[in-house]
């Protein structure tokens, strides 16, 4: 509702005011340049350590340590990408990020949905304690189960495996409750409909609730896919080996611990980039589904 | 509310046996098994255990680096969410004036939330380096004090608060941009009417009516530096210096798996259940009140 009528307004009150200021000079609003104003400031704080970054990255060893700091980027971008690729195996890492976001999303969004059509549209034994086991996954976090966790993944073989990176992280409380709300809110009729001819529950669920769901997907497919992405303790935890390393913990390898070697910045900041355009741009490209999904699997 | 329409005797269990099996094996059974374990002194092998009651937990409360950690903890989520929360309600809140660009403005806003914290904590670092740093640079114009992270433990955790609440912003601004959309033009307009400045209307009109969205993510906000803030303190201080930026997760990780103290990282862990149970718990409490308005 709101932009449409937030507009209208808008338009009563400049036809309101349009009498009294056509004798008086025009409105130039001080205020709604302040806004502009005030929000570009914001913006400009808030991209200033991505710029900032990303200018570290286009410039050579002398650059990055020259005084003063130099703020512009300069010509040195593709070597330095090119060196951070093969010196951190960038290639096999956002592989592996890759693989372990996308199965992760598909994953709990799959499980959920399953479950949610379970408990929504069957009566069965039980069907209460699931809700609330599923309900109390919330208040689990990795950390708070570390060792035993790590533990279980030991026991059945999964240490450096991309079922152990991925298949413990897909229950999902948060996307279940999504799925259960969304079916609340179709009407009873068309399931009824459905069974009139003759459609049994599989079918219900493939043919008349997944179109009706995929808005929901794609939302819920955005916020897990950087959920995924991002992850660090897990893989951490999981992952031993440079060949299952994923990129986000991969990338403290580029910054060396001892004292005897130097810090390549441009390097690290080379790999930061690699590591955050995938989620960044998925954000800023997908942005309606990203907020829906984030205000709507609100819990 | 439910509806139940498809009889079926064995199909239910078997559309909720993923979710139950995931579950059930790495969620509620290491839990359980944290549970057991708090109350056993167990060899760093894990071959022998010895029940040893609460005597994990009596030797953490008795530990001063235990309260330190704690400490840390609060204060690194408190900094976060006020800096996050503060942040990002002053931003939606420009956005969301009658002005034009509201897409483009939230679109430029909303991005951090993307970048992972422990990508983001490497960037603060290179800001905040001590030699080559932009951030010490400047700050030695005005002041001759040593911003040196590598010393200084409030120096440390300032930059793993920044970084930190500079990826929850995007979240925060989401919920906010939502909410204060949603408050009907006719109240703004009453307030307009009264003749209320922005400012008085924000604060008497704008803030109680979207306080619950501000309740919801003050604690998450909280839960999210308290649980999933490993990967910054690992990525950029490691704990340091000193034990500075030590926080309870991350003492948990280093006495469970570089001290291979078992039974004190299972009391640890019991201790974080309890505080995200309580946490989780008030959140939801007052979750129905949000939905009244709306």
């Amino acid at each position: 509702m709101t932009s449409a009528s937030a507009g209208q307004l808008e338009q009563a009150r400049v036809g309101v005011g349009t009498v009294a200021a056509a004798r008086r000079k025009p409105p130039v609003s001080w205020n709604t340049l302040a806004i502009h104003v005030l929000l570009i400031a914001c913006i400009a704080v808030v991209a200033f350590p991505l710029y900032f970054a990303f200018v570290i990255s286009t410039q050579d060893i002398q650059q990055v340590v020259q005084r003063p700091p130099r703020l512009v980027p300069s010509v040195h971008a593709l070597e330095n990408y090119v060196e951070a690729w093969h010196k951190a195996h960038m290639g096999r890492m956002l592989f592996n990020s890759l693989v372990m976001a996308v199965t992760v999303a598909v994953g709990k969004i799959i499980i959920s949905m399953l479950s949610a059509f379970a408990v929504v549209y069957f009566d069965f034994r039980g069907r209460m304690v699931c809700f609330w086991m599923i309900f109390v996954t919330l208040m689990l976090p990795v950390p708070v189960r570390l060792m035993s966790t790590y533990e279980v993944i030991g026991t059945l073989g999964w240490i450096n495996t991309y079922q152990g990176l991925t298949v413990p992280l897909m229950a999902s409380a948060t996307a279940t409750f999504l799925f259960r709300q969304f079916y609340l809110t179709i009407p009873n009729e068309l399931a009824e409909a459905a069974q009139l001819d003759g459609a049994g529950p599989m079918r219900f669920l493939f043919q008349f609730l997944l179109p009706l769901s995929w808005a929901n997907i794609a939302a819920l497919f955005v916020v897990l896919f950087i959920f995924g992405w991002n992850q660090y303790l897990w893989p951490l935890l999981i992952t031993n080996t440079e060949t299952m390393r994923t990129v986000v913990i991969g990338l403290e390898e580029l910054i060396p611990r001892s004292g005897t070697e130097l810090p390549t910045w441009n390097l690290i900041m080379a790999g930061a980039m690699m590591a955050l355009l995938p989620p960044v741009a998925i954000i800023i490209f997908m942005q309606r589904w990203f907020v829906k999904g984030l205000v709507e699997s609100e819990k | 509310m439910q509806r139940t329409v498809f009889r079926n005797r064995w199909l239910p269990y078997l559309l909720v046996f993923p979710q139950m099996a995931v579950t059930v094996l790495f969620f509620f059974w290491p839990a359980l098994k944290s549970l057991q374990l708090s109350l056993y002194r167990v060899s760093p092998f894990g071959d022998s255990m010895t029940f040893v009651g609460l005597a994990n937990f009596a030797k953490l409360l008795g530990d001063a680096e235990y309260y330190r950690s704690v400490l840390n903890s609060f204060v690194f989520s408190a900094g976060v969410t006020v800096l996050a929360v503060g942040g990002s309600l002053f931003m939606a809140a420009l956005a969301t004036q009658r002005i034009r660009g509201l897409a483009a403005y939230r679109t430029l806003l909303l991005w951090p939330y993307g970048i992972a914290p422990a990508v983001a904590g490497i960037i603060f670092l290179f800001i905040f380096h001590p030699t080559y740093g932009i951030l010490p640079y400047f700050l030695s114009f005005i002041t001759a004090y040593e911003f040196n992270w590598l010393l200084k433990g409030w120096v440390a955790m300032t930059l793993v608060i920044v970084s930190t609440a500079w990826t929850h912003l995007g979240y925060n601004i989401a919920f906010y941009v939502a909410g204060l959309l949603a408050i009907p033009g006719a109240v703004l307009e009453a307030a307009d009417v009264d003749g209320a400045g922005p400012l008085r209307r924000f604060a008497s009109i704008v803030f109680p009516l979207i306080s619950p969205i501000t309740f919801y993510l003050v604690t998450l906000n909280m839960v999210f530096a308290f649980f999933e803030s490993f990967g910054v303190i690992d990525a950029v201080t490691k704990g340091g210096p000193g034990d500075a930026t030590m926080i309870m997760v991350y003492k948990l990780y280093k006495d469970g798996f570089i001290g291979l103290n078992l039974g004190s990282s299972g009391a640890q862990s019991v201790i974080l259940m309890a505080l995200v149970i309580g946490l989780t718990m008030l959140q939801f409490r007052y979750a129905e009140k949000k939905v009244t308005y709306r």
